[in-house]
């Protein structure tokens, strides 16, 4: 079971989400922006941070990597991806989801620990989790909030397409939507991090694992 | 015409305008001597810098040597003079870590001067071979409610985060402090700790004739020129900053792949020698790598990629331009070094190459602008002994009588939890990524950051800075001593062993005999002390000509500990974990309310004689903290001091929303036990089941230990004194800084 972690250039989060990986008892395989092969993995995350310096846009760049090329067409296919934080940027900047994430509406980076609902347990990433289970997990970030225009908000929620709402909006994002899939649920994008949450001692407990443990599931199923 | 050194020896008598570049008459005769004729306009750049306040210490020198002389243990791998000190923890591994100022810039410019002072520090560690793994920011500003504070801080936090969460790095610590002496000269210090593997530890000695000297890292640009020799070598005015190109501007994104890029080139290890470019430039990067080494070095200004075409030589190396790296690479490996700088995006270009002879030349398309021997501008600089005098108003203010002391109440509880210095820091750290990378195992609001070295092993790190401005101004000797027992006893209050220091001596003017005074005091305090505790400083940073319009701020030496743990996990929160618990106070409680958070936050009042120092005291409570974290025998364990046991209790209680029941013992008024700030105290909680262990163990040891109550309920209530609930302290607590600053 091999799940690959995407380094771009500004990537932080990526030897955490390879932690995780690790933790769930899958084999964490590093995969580099400029290498089009993935590597026989059976599935991919992108990781937080800064990719490319969030300059131009937050993803707007990373979406051009070769590694990219690779990974869109794969997705079509059912390779299951999830994307962190930066990661879910990049994932709405190659349209395998829809919306954006812009500046949070208060302007400020903010990191605080985040309770979270789940709202579909169905996808690749979330069977560990009961539907309505509230889960706390770090948000940080600084351009977090999720926008799309109504008629793609309104579709999301009826297809089930959300898979985690915010207890308390940490920055904005439309209808309190901290998570999405795509129609197939093999795409997922959050901004929190669930990487961050694996441990007792490092972070607010294990709430997070379950997103890594759910996709070793469905690899082994 | 460029000038170069021909055209210096064929035009002897030109004016050269040392003047307006910061040197004194007397040091420019002192260059005149070592160079037989006048400097060109290049070289006289470079003596400005590198004689500068802020690069040769040459006001400070004298006084440092002090720190020599502490016994290094067995643990100093690199001690003072390198870019930073590195320490053996064991397991192969060694840490470096420093604190350093970007107080001007951050003053001029408040989002980029704090931003790139991030930049500066991790340059700093990187540079010694160490992957930076974490941040703190110990930061001073002027009233909290002042016009210029509301300027300055949402910038300065801004610029915090936005450099240190670009770069990963968890922020993981720091002060945040108000005081009027601060309002036109904020305190901006960063400090960065790394880990590498000892047998990476990397120098900054060019050696090897023919060795090629690389240029690493962002292209060459106007800006922060000036930014040592003017900026952080003078005072501002009353009529505040100008002067804002001397601030750098910063690019976390290109430091972030820089660190990448360096970090592979180490472990491949295909460099001879390697230095950061910060304060000074390429200026201070050519001269300290060849003075180091002994060695001759030619080097052509007109290969360092620039940002302006137009740039000249003297600019070109007095330019302060950010992210960049020197290195020193042997013909063999230069074609490896540029592979994985291409590899990562950034930059490398062979600019020179280390020659026969001692002498240090710069070329422009071919023509010598500099020609000298480094160690005249790395170790022959000015050297001096300043006059030193004890302020005048010393004696009136140690022996200003404090106003009344109140009666004990909720309402002064209430009010002394939401002053500025005492209220939460959640507005601040809440903008710092402080989980980065997966191993930060305490941050705000611990007593110290704590961070995992090894999963596998455990092995890890505690880091805290303090330091009290005001205790300093009332005695500096003691000052120096409280601001490491304090930070001292935060890393052992987790439970972690203080194994070495790191300090960042903040300063009025040299030139004024009053602050000299408080320099050596400060100094000699902060040596001794270090003796005492075995904790040898290992480097750090001095900031002088911290004042406006001729008033010094308080003297703020500011201290940072390393403290190690064998086993992360055994660490000791600050919060009380469960009800039921037992409340001991460790240490003696004194009436010492002078310098107190009290004093100053209800009275503006600053008299009388700060804490008694009682370095034997600290090593017991230090050891004693770090016994009951071995055994298993601590809940929590709080370190008292600003605000003393009320803030602590207040602290422990909001962290997990667990109440307390206390009743004070008799003796000490209520409002002296609560508030006042003696030294070598610390709040603990102690499962029942272990407080007949711990208790003796205390009394074994001979250090006193009262029992305060139990951990109980939703409230914090002291027995016939206050009773208030924890979501009124909350709101309280909470609500200061989100009111100032949005």
């Amino acid at each position: 079971m091999k799940i690959g972690v995407v380094t771009f250039p500004g990537s932080l989060d990526d030897r955490d989400a390879q932690r995780a990986a690790r933790y769930a008892g899958a084999e964490a395989v590093p995969l580099w922006h400029a290498d089009a092969d993935l590597h026989g993995v059976d599935a991919v995350v992108l990781p937080g941070g800064f990719s490319y310096g969030d300059y131009l846009r937050c993803g707007a760049i990373a979406r051009f990597a070769k590694v990219m090329d690779t990974l869109v067409e794969q997705a079509h296919n059912g390779l299951p991806v999830l994307g962190i934080c930066n990661g879910f940027q990049v994932l709405c900047e190659s349209h395998l989801l829809p919306g954006a994430l812009t500046r949070n509406q208060h302007l400020h980076f903010i990191h605080r620990d985040q309770p979270l609902r789940i709202a579909n347990n169905r996808t690749a990433w979330t069977t560990a989790y009961d539907e309505g289970q509230v889960i706390t997990v770090p948000v940080k970030n600084g351009e977090g909030r999720y926008v799309a225009d109504p008629a793609t908000l309104d579709a999301l929620e009826a297809n089930g397409q959300v898979i985690a709402y915010y207890q308390g909006n940490p920055n904005g994002s439309m209808r309190d939507i901290a998570g999405i899939t795509n129609a197939r649920g093999n795409v997922v994008g959050i901004m929190p991090h669930p990487e961050h949450a694996i441990e007792d001692l490092c972070g607010p407990g294990t709430d997070g694992l379950g997103f890594f443990t759910s996709i070793v599931k469905a690899l082994v199923a | 015409m460029m000038d170069t050194v021909k055209n210096a020896q064929a035009t002897p008598d030109e004016e050269m305008p040392y003047a307006d570049l910061g040197l004194r008459d007397e040091e420019y005769a002192s260059i005149l001597e070592l160079l037989g004729r006048r400097p060109t306009a290049s070289e006289l750049a470079m003596y400005s810098i590198m004689w500068s306040e802020h690069c040769s210490y040459k006001s400070s020198k004298v006084h440092l040597k002090q720190f020599s002389s502490i016994p290094k243990g067995n643990r100093m791998l690199v001690g003072m003079g390198e870019n930073a000190g590195v320490v053996d923890v064991g397991e192969g591994l060694a840490v470096t870590f420093k604190v350093e100022s970007h107080n001007h810039p951050s003053y001029v410019e408040p989002y980029q001067g704090a931003a790139t002072g991030i930049g500066g520090i991790v340059r700093d560690i990187l540079t010694m071979g160490a992957r930076p793994v974490l941040v703190m920011d110990p930061l001073r500003f002027g009233d909290a409610d002042h016009p210029d504070t509301l300027r300055v801080l949402p910038g300065i936090v801004a610029g915090i985060g936005g450099y240190g969460n670009c770069l990963g790095l968890p922020n993981v610590g720091g002060e945040v402090v108000f005081d009027p002496t601060y309002q036109g000269n904020p305190l901006v210090n960063a400090l960065c700790l790394g880990v590498m593997p000892t047998d990476r530890i990397q120098l900054s000695a060019a050696r090897g004739v023919g060795n090629v000297v690389v240029l690493l890292g962002a292209k060459t640009g106007r800006d922060g020129i000036g930014g040592v020799s003017v900026l952080a070598s003078a005072t501002f005015e009353e009529d505040g900053p100008a002067n804002r190109p001397a601030v750098q501007v910063g690019d976390p994104f290109t430091e972030k792949l820089l660190i990448e890029a360096c970090l592979e080139i180490f472990d491949a290890k295909l460099v001879e020698g390697i230095q950061d470019l910060g304060g000074a430039g390429l200026t201070c990067a050519l001269t300290e790598t060849s003075a180091a080494g002994k060695s001759g070095m030619v080097a052509h200004l007109d290969r360092v990629p620039l940002r302006e075409a137009t740039m000249d030589p003297t600019e070109i190396l007095a330019s302060e331009s950010q992210e960049r790296m020197l290195a020193i690479v042997t013909p063999d490996n230069l074609p490896k070094v540029l592979a994985i700088a291409e590899k990562w995006g950034v930059i490398a270009t062979a600019i020179g190459e280390v020659v026969e002879g001692d002498r240090l030349q710069i070329l422009w398309h071919g023509e010598a602008v500099v020609d000298v021997v480094p160690g005249s501008l790395a170790d022959d600089g000015p050297v001096y002994h300043r006059p030193m005098q004890r302020p005048a108003d010393l004696d009136s203010l140690q022996s200003q009588a404090l106003p009344a002391y109140p009666e004990a109440s909720a309402e002064l509880l209430l009010q002394m939890v939401a002053s500025p210095n005492l209220c939460s820091r959640r507005w601040v750290v809440e903008q710092y990524d402080r989980i980065v990378m997966g191993n930060s195992v305490l941050a705000w609001p611990e007593d110290a950051g704590v961070v995992r070295l090894s999963e596998e092993t455990g092995l890890g790190i505690a880091l805290a800075t303090d330091g009290n401005g005001r205790y300093t101004r009332l005695d500096p000797f003691a000052g120096a001593q409280l601001a490491l027992a304090e930070a001292y006893r935060n890393v052992a209050a987790t439970g972690a062993v203080p194994i070495a220091v790191t300090d960042c001596l903040n300063f009025g003017s040299p030139e004024d005999p009053e602050v000299m005074w408080q320099f050596a005091e400060a100094t000699r305090g902060l040596a001794e002390a270090c003796a005492y505790l075995e904790t040898p400083v290992t480097g750090g940073n001095v900031s002088f000509y911290n004042s406006t319009a001729g008033t010094p701020i308080n003297p703020t030496p500011v201290v940072g500990v390393l403290g190690l743990f064998d086993d992360v996990a055994r660490r000791t929160p600050m919060g009380f974990r469960e009800q039921g618990a037992t409340l001991l106070l460790l240490g003696d409680t004194a009436d010492e309310l002078g310098g107190s958070e009290w004093a100053w936050a209800m009275h503006r009042h600053l008299g009388g004689l700060p804490p008694r120092v009682d370095l034997a005291r600290e090593k017991l409570l230090a050891e004693v903290l770090i016994a009951g974290s071995r055994d298993g025998m601590l809940d929590s364990a709080h370190d008292l001091s600003d605000g003393g046991l009320a803030q602590a209790l207040v602290e422990s209680c909001l962290d997990k929303g667990i109440g307390a029941r206390v009743v004070l013992p008799a003796g000490l008024s209520p409002f002296v036990q609560l508030f006042s700030e003696s030294a070598g105290r610390a709040l603990v909680s102690v499962p029942r089941s272990e407080e007949l262990r711990f208790t003796e163990m205390c009394s074994a040891r001979g250090l006193p230990c009262t029992r305060l109550g139990v951990t109980d309920g939703t409230a914090l209530a002291v027995q016939d004194v206050l009773t208030v609930g924890l979501d009124e302290l909350r709101i309280a607590y909470e609500a200061t800084l989100p009111a100032l600053f949005g």
